[in-house]
């Protein structure tokens, strides 16, 4: 048993709270790759969509109604549900704020939410999953989570750029989106208790690897069983933006994890520091937070 | 197993770090967890694929972060 019972139950909401800063902050740095890596390609689809949706009009993004704000063709609005609504052809959100404050806001609630989710998995982790140190548990939540929650679903439905996507199955895609991070999360969950019940039997090292191939195996499975994303790249859309706009996408949740994991280690390592037997050492300049 | 005197701060002394109590976090857990998926629902299907707000600016908002980010947009 660990002497749990020693530690202040504040502890928690101290480290939540420090969750959600690190998740902030990081949210931060990856916003600033999000905007120098991934608007490039996000108004190069744009344009794309706007080349290709200008004849059929069934996609209907505001035509040239708005090009005076920009001067640039791709500048003129992007949007879609508006049509619907009430016809109105004005756009709601220019693309300079789409790109700047939008993308912002967008990036860092994200890194934000995220963090503190994370933080919640440490503080279950810390301790329950090996002779791993705060600073080593963050990181190893920090890295399932990108894997569970990113980039495991990513593999089966990929982040789209905006020419793709059928209004019409918008719903379809939504669910199985989120049902397939679900299934990776719990999977992931249960392959890490399975993992702590076989290293008895089967020792550390092995134990993990069958974790690890369990979780990879009936991921698999799903993956192969779930239907396909309705999404058909249109043709015609240059492979090599699509390629820009995904690489975009997962060096944002790269360096989003990788901050979070080394802002949070630290941060939570800290944070746990003082509770450390008093007498064995001089405290040493306790953050008074 | 139950002998070690453990210290979160140093874990190269070869035990596990104390484990924080479960019934001391799920409260945190219902409350914050739901707090913060409430988040991501914004950020990432809201008038999308559901609305909770009608119209789209909440959508043309975050449109850019929602397409990198990885969630269906439209």
């Amino acid at each position: 048993m660990n002497n749990s019972a020693t530690m202040p139950s504040g502890t928690v909401g101290r480290l939540l709270l420090r969750g959600l800063l690190a998740g902030l902050i990081a949210g931060l740095v990856a916003f600033v790759f999000a905007y120098t890596v991934g608007e490039g390609p996000v108004s190069d689809s744009i344009a794309q969509e706007q080349a290709h949706s200008a004849p059929a009009g069934h996609h209907d993004h505001g035509g040239g109604s708005a090009a005076a704000a920009g001067g640039a063709e791709d500048a003129s609005a992007h949007e879609h549900a508006a049509s619907d609504a009430g016809g109105e052809e004005e756009e709601l959100v220019s693309r300079d704020l789409q790109s700047t404050a939008g993308l912002a806001t967008g990036v860092l609630v994200y890194g934000v939410a995220v963090g503190g989710i994370a933080a919640l998995a440490f503080c279950f982790a810390l301790g329950r999953v090996g002779r791993f140190g705060p600073r080593a548990t963050a990181a190893l939540v920090a890295g399932a989570a990108f894997v569970t929650v990113y980039f495991v679903p990513f593999l089966k439905y990929p982040a789209n750029p905006p020419a793709v996507g059928n209004p019409d199955t918008i719903g379809k895609r939504t669910a199985l989106f989120f049902l397939m991070i679900a299934l990776s999360v719990l999977i992931g969950v249960a392959a890490v208790i399975l993992g702590k019940r076989l290293a008895p039997r089967l020792g550390t090292w092995n134990a993990t690897v069958a974790a690890g191939l369990g979780y990879a195996v009936v991921m698999a499975v799903l993956a192969f069983v779930l239907p396909p994303n309705d999404d058909a790249i249109p043709d015609g859309f240059p492979a090599a933006l699509l390629w820009d706009f995904r690489l975009a996408s997962i060096g944002l949740q790269v360096v989003l994890w990788t901050g979070f994991a080394l802002l949070f280690g630290t941060l939570a390592d800290r944070a746990l520091a003082p509770a450390a037997p008093a007498a064995e050492r001089a405290p040493v300049a306790a953050p008074a937070v | 197993m139950a002998q070690s005197v453990l210290s979160p701060s140093l874990p190269s002394a070869g035990s596990a770090p104390a484990s924080l109590p479960i019934r001391a976090i799920l409260p945190w857990a219902l409350f914050l967890g739901t707090l913060m998926l409430v988040l991501l629902y914004f950020v990432g299907a809201e008038q999308g694929a559901t609305s909770v707000f009608s119209g789209a600016t909440v959508h043309e908002w975050v449109h850019d972060g929602r397409h990198l980010l990885g969630f269906p947009c439209h």
